[in-house]
């Protein structure tokens, strides 16, 4: 899956929240490590499609899940480890 | 070490803690350790992130069944004592007062009389009844309304008699004198259905072992929007790392250091499984419990027993004593002889004890969870039936 963007938090325990928040809702996403240059604060962030953007801030407020920023950021899952590559590594 | 895995115990000390779990708590911890089992919180790497996941499932599971508005009002502490001491020493007013009841435990006690000798608030405790759980509502009132900056402090049942206190109308009067209340739902929790958010109060303390049915070593504090208490520690979080001082959003703010991960799992298994059953009717089959207890001991001479006469005014809980036994000797025949496990003395809650007039030696206490049969019910009762018996005699003969 190629990733378009990133929401970062303060808390871990929020990306977690988030991350099940946006299954339900039935939009993509993944916890990935958080990009240092994106998250300075706990260490992983959640990875969304940027088409989704106005969805997943919806969410997020809907919930009244605390969240830092969303980025755009290009990730792409590597095939077979499962883990996420920084394609561009540009914060916009 | 004893081997109890094949005995057919009688366990009446869920009181105490609760015995046995829900297998799906057991079931939850296996799956923790296999599947996850890295540090919550602290990297990005795949066991710590299922780790993390499952905390924060459980915080979730938690906010659902106490009626919180969102997780993040769910605190992780490692048991109700931590919760009550983070609340009252956060909440306590500075040269102000406390209001409080006679039937509190000494995880409220002993902070308020610390606050007390220490010279930082002044305590007044209104008297509740012990055997009925009432308290004089008006006098609550009055108390927290004699004006100067006041905290209020209050349990939601008596854990020497099970007796409920009045706690949604009191956290009322609280609220509409302006007083912030800390609850401490440690007999309540699990036992009967809990609304944090429509009680109105700042803080809620539980533990996780009790009716909640975690392990040991958990307990939840709610803490209501917008009350902003100091960490009673500071540490580690996993979050900004690069700043030297605590972080100030929760839960972070309150859970410093590595998580009792393995235990907040297996209490958020627990919780699901309560939100499965429903407690309300855990508290209906607690008091059908209580009632056969009762109308049992009521055929049986020589028993005093304690608590409110409806059972419906309770949870699970009934206290007694043999007269001309020692409540310590009764409770170790019963297990010696019965395998009947119950515990004596004074349940570190001298206050309620001499509002009973059961100080300073205590009462025998007997108390239930949903697991608990009738047939165990009827032994209980058939054991003290032997025991009251034997005092009969012994009192006969020694004339």
């Amino acid at each position: 899956m190629k990733w378009g963007g990133v929401v970062s938090f303060f808390a871990s325990e929020h990306a977690m929240r988030a991350e099940r928040v946006l299954e339900r809702a039935g939009l993509p996403a993944r916890l990935v490590p958080g990009p240092r240059e994106v998250s300075p604060n706990c260490g992983v962030a959640v990875a969304f499609r940027w088409e989704d953007e106005p969805k997943v801030e919806e969410a997020l407020q809907s919930k009244k899940i605390r969240y830092e920023a969303i980025h755009p950021y290009e990730l792409d899952d590597e095939e077979g480890t499962g883990s996420a590559r920084v394609l561009t590594g540009e914060k916009a | 070490v004893a081997d109890l895995t094949t005995q057919a115990d009688i366990y009446l000390d869920n009181a105490a803690t609760s015995w046995p779990k829900p297998p799906v708590v057991l079931e939850a911890i296996q799956e923790f350790f296999a599947n996850a089992g890295g540090n919550v919180g602290r990297a990005g790497h795949r066991r710590s992130i299922e780790s993390s996941r499952r905390v924060s499932l459980a915080r979730e599971r938690l906010a659902d069944l106490i009626g919180a508005e969102t997780p993040d009002e769910v605190i992780f502490t490692k048991n109700a004592t931590e919760g009550l001491n983070l609340a009252i020493l956060g909440l306590a007013p500075e040269g102000g007062r406390i209001v409080t009841t006679s039937l509190e435990h000494n995880s409220v006690m002993r902070p308020l009389r610390h606050l007390e000798e220490t010279g930082r608030c002044t305590l007044e405790v209104v008297e509740a009844d012990g055997n009925s759980g009432a308290i004089d509502l008006d006098e609550w009132g009055a108390a927290l309304r004699r004006g100067g900056w006041c905290l209020a402090v209050a349990t939601h049942a008596s854990n020497v008699t099970g007796a409920l206190l009045p706690i949604e109308a009191m956290a009322q009067r609280a609220v509409a004198a302006d007083v912030p209340i800390v609850v401490d739902a440690s007999q309540s929790a699990g036992h009967i259905p809990l609304d944090v958010a429509a009680l109105g109060a700042s803080a809620v303390a539980m533990p996780g072992h009790k009716g909640l049915l975690g392990p040991s070593g958990t307990g939840v504090l709610y803490l209501a929007p917008g009350v902003d208490v100091p960490p009673l520690i500071r540490g580690g979080t996993g979050s900004q790392s690069e700043l030297e001082t605590q972080p100030d959003f929760v839960p972070d703010k309150y859970e410093s250091g590595t998580h009792n991960a393995m235990g907040i799992v297996g209490l958020g298994a627990a919780a699901g499984y309560l939100a499965e059953v429903g407690v309300d009717n855990v508290y209906v089959r607690l008091t059908e419990l209580t009632q056969r207890f009762r109308d049992g001991l009521a055929r049986v001479e020589g028993v005093v027993v304690y608590g409110p006469d409806d059972p419906a005014k309770s949870i699970g809980i009934v206290s007694l004593n043999v007269e001309g036994i020692p409540c310590a000797t009764v409770s170790r025949f019963l297990d010696d002889e019965s395998r009947i496990m119950t515990r004596a003395g004074l349940h570190c809650s001298p206050a309620a004890h001499r509002s009973l007039g059961t100080a300073p030696e205590g009462t025998v206490r007997f108390s239930w969870g949903f697991d608990t049969t009738d047939e165990q019910i009827d032994a209980a009762v058939e054991a003290l039936r032997s025991i009251a018996a034997r005092r009969v005699e012994t009192a006969g003969a020694r004339a």
